[in-house]
């Protein structure tokens, strides 16, 4: 059977991914801070509430502990809530009712509840909003075991992964760049998922791999695509999935290339570079590596405001262009 | 039918008698006896095996606010949802669990409640609608309110109860939810078992107004105060709120003033309160001894029915105690079971 493929943005696949799931599953509805008819501070709801009701497209008040533990409530009690975050910063406020609910209640309980809730987190920097509305959180919930943390980076993925989402019996947290919103990409109509904890082989190549997430991916396929005409051939990985990581693909790459670097957005201490750079020193893959491992992230310090300091905060194409020369030269 | 015809023939027949006098059975109301007991010698039992060395951790005992859980409880049913507190083994007992398996789960075994995962503060029976005691202050509170948003979405009649204490009413998960509650008419019900300390802080000394139901006022719903320790007044309380919430009227507020005898967990030196006071609460006005002293008025009971009902009680927790000991611990092998749902 032939689907028909269109161009959506990544927020219009998203809408068409919580349309399609409310369609076919009345336990879904959707919660959150003017979802409603203003459509979403990033009009991802747009106009659902039109076709669905305010019943099942439910603007909460400024309340996010509490609208969360309600999501959480209502998903240990029979119904399929996805929640959206105004902003992912705000999941600083709802942390109680995510870590110490959500992700744990099927462990304290003995696997007698699950809680598929879906929760969504607007992420990143680039809008001009600085420090408390920019940054990126992702690895905070992925260190937590019982969430299951996501962070598509195109249209077709992020429909994919929300509808797999959804019909996952356990708390899935998505981090969604504000960036990507407006970025075109194929999507095919209808109901498909994309498999949560499988990386992506963006791209093939020999001399390098590059493992990225959410909008570094597009930047890391930008560079790679420089780099060709230099003769540097790049493998990029899109991680797609912080928790669980698909560690497989990417050791599975490094033993091809014997070189790796990680990009992501996010500062750069502590998170899914090292993470993901343990997982290759841990495995065999680790006497394949022909030089040091790299990662690329944001500095260590908040989101500036001035869109020049905001830039050199997180990871460019020229960043990562250099630093796959570097490391492909082996001039690291 | 029998029940409402005969609660119907006590009311006519005698319009003074209190709520529960009218609303139950004599049956009934010795099965509450027994509730109440069951959850007093539970906790007696507990403590005496986490003495002994039998079970770790720590415990939050709910000794002398037996009346205020099966108060609560008395109006709800099986299908009913309650989200309990780190003081839950008398919710837990009250909603209908089994202590075997309660004794159980704080032993640690796999015949557990909760397998052994949980322990003391996440006891749970969702069988039975209790969703889970919760280790975090208020953290059960907005849980609630979802399981009431289900209720309503899905029309099942249910109602949901979240029991807190004094404490959580200063958390914002406390006033967060009871806004989205009243604003979306849940039927939720909002039971702060005020036993006069947080931890070692007092309401006095935590708590801007005098009284926690005065908060209803703030989230338009009716603030109701009951002596905690009275189990008609807790019980006339919980049926008007449940029948409220059923009529889908909204939530309610019901502050229960209670006490706890013992120390907050197993840590406390009992600092911030006097021993005159605690011995005040004991000998004048110990929630079962109050019960059973109006039960032999209304000639429900007499010295040797409470002796049985004593009697029956403590053979239920040897026999719990037994249960438990006898059980199997998990295997390290099982270790990381029950994160994620098993994918078949």
């Amino acid at each position: 059977m032939d689907v028909a493929v269109r161009e959506l943005s990544y927020a219009q696949a998203i809408q068409e991914a919580m349309a399609i799931a409310m369609e076919q599953d009345e336990r879904v509805f959707l919660m959150g801070e003017d979802i409603g008819v203003y459509g979403g501070a990033f009009q991802v709801t747009g106009d659902l509430v039109e076709r669905f009701g305010s019943e099942r497209v439910m603007d909460t008040p400024i309340s996010e502990l509490g609208g969360a533990g309600v999501a959480v409530g209502a998903a240990l009690t029979g119904l399929r809530p996805i929640f959206e975050f105004q902003f992912s910063d705000f999941a600083t406020l709802a942390m109680e009712q995510i870590v110490n609910q959500a992700a744990k209640m099927r462990f304290m309980l003995g696997g007698e509840v699950s809680v598929p809730v879906v929760m969504r987190f607007p992420a990143g920097s680039g809008t001009g909003a600085a420090a408390q509305h920019s940054q990126s959180l992702e690895a905070w919930l992925g260190h937590v075991p019982g969430l299951k943390v996501i962070q598509p980076a195109t249209p077709h993925d992020v429909k994919g992964m929300l509808l797999a989402a959804v019909a996952d019996p356990d708390p899935v947290m998505i981090f969604e760049h504000k960036l990507l919103y407006k970025m075109k990409g194929p999507v095919p109509e209808g109901h498909y998922t994309v498999p949560i904890g499988k990386a992506d082989v963006r791209r093939q190549g020999r001399d390098l791999t590059i493992v990225a997430t959410s909008i570094m991916v597009h930047k890391a396929l930008e560079a790679a695509a420089a780099l060709q005409a230099e003769g540097i051939d790049i493998e990029v990985i899109d991680l797609r999935t912080v928790r669980p990581m698909d560690k497989q693909t990417i050791i599975d790459s490094v033993k091809k290339t014997s070189r790796l670097l990680c990009v992501y957005e996010a500062v750069k201490t502590l998170g899914i570079g090292a993470e993901v750079s343990a997982a290759v020193a841990e495995s065999d893959a680790f006497d394949y590596l022909d030089a040091p491992i790299v990662r690329l992230g944001g500095a260590e310090i908040p989101i500036p405001y001035n869109p020049e300091l905001e830039k050199a905060t997180v990871p460019q194409v020229p960043d990562i262009v250099a630093a796959a020369r570097d490391l492909a030269k082996g001039k690291r | 039918m029998a029940t409402a015809r005969k609660a119907a023939n006590n009311e006519a027949a005698q319009p003074n008698l209190p709520f529960a006098f009218r609303k139950y059975t004599a049956e009934q109301l010795r099965e509450v006896l027994h509730k109440m007991y069951l959850i007093r010698r539970f906790e007696e039992g507990a403590e005496d095996a986490y003495m002994r060395g039998l079970i770790h951790g720590t415990m939050h005992l709910s000794i002398g606010q037996e009346a205020s859980a099966m108060g609560i409880c008395m109006p709800l049913t099986d299908q009913d949802q309650i989200t309990s507190t780190h003081r839950g083994h008398g919710h837990c007992i009250a909603k209908g669990a089994d202590v075997k398996r309660m004794f159980a789960e704080f032993f640690g075994k796999t015949t557990g409640y909760c397998k052994g995962r949980g322990g003391s503060m996440h006891i749970a029976d969702v069988t039975k609608g209790n969703l889970g005691a919760n280790g975090i202050v208020a953290g059960g509170i907005p849980i609630a309110v979802g399981a009431a948003l289900a209720a309503k979405k899905l029309r099942t009649g249910k109602v949901a109860v979240s029991f807190f204490g004094d404490g959580a009413n200063n958390e914002g998960a406390f006033h967060e939810a009871l806004n989205m509650a009243a604003v979306w008419k849940l039927p939720v019900i909002f039971v702060c078992e005020n036993n006069g300390y947080g931890m070692s802080t007092s309401t006095e000394r935590s708590t801007a107004v005098k009284n926690i139901a005065d908060r209803a006022g703030a989230y338009a719903m009716p603030g109701v105060i009951v002596d905690g320790n009275n189990f008609s007044e807790v019980a006339e309380a919980a049926n008007a709120a449940v029948e409220r919430a059923r009529a889908g009227e909204g939530p309610t507020l019901i502050e229960s003033k209670t006490y706890r005898y013992r120390g907050h967990s197993k840590s406390d030196r009992n600092r911030y309160r006097t021993k005159e006071e605690i011995e005040d609460w004991m000998a004048n006005r110990d929630p079962i001894a109050l019960f059973e002293a109006e039960l032999k008025e209304f000639g429900i009971i007499d010295d040797a029915g409470i002796e049985a009902v004593r009697e029956a009680v403590k053979k239920e927790i040897a026999d719990g105690i037994e249960f438990a000991k006898d059980s199997p611990s998990p295997e390290i092998r099982d270790l990381e079971n029950y994160v994620y749902t098993e994918v078949a």
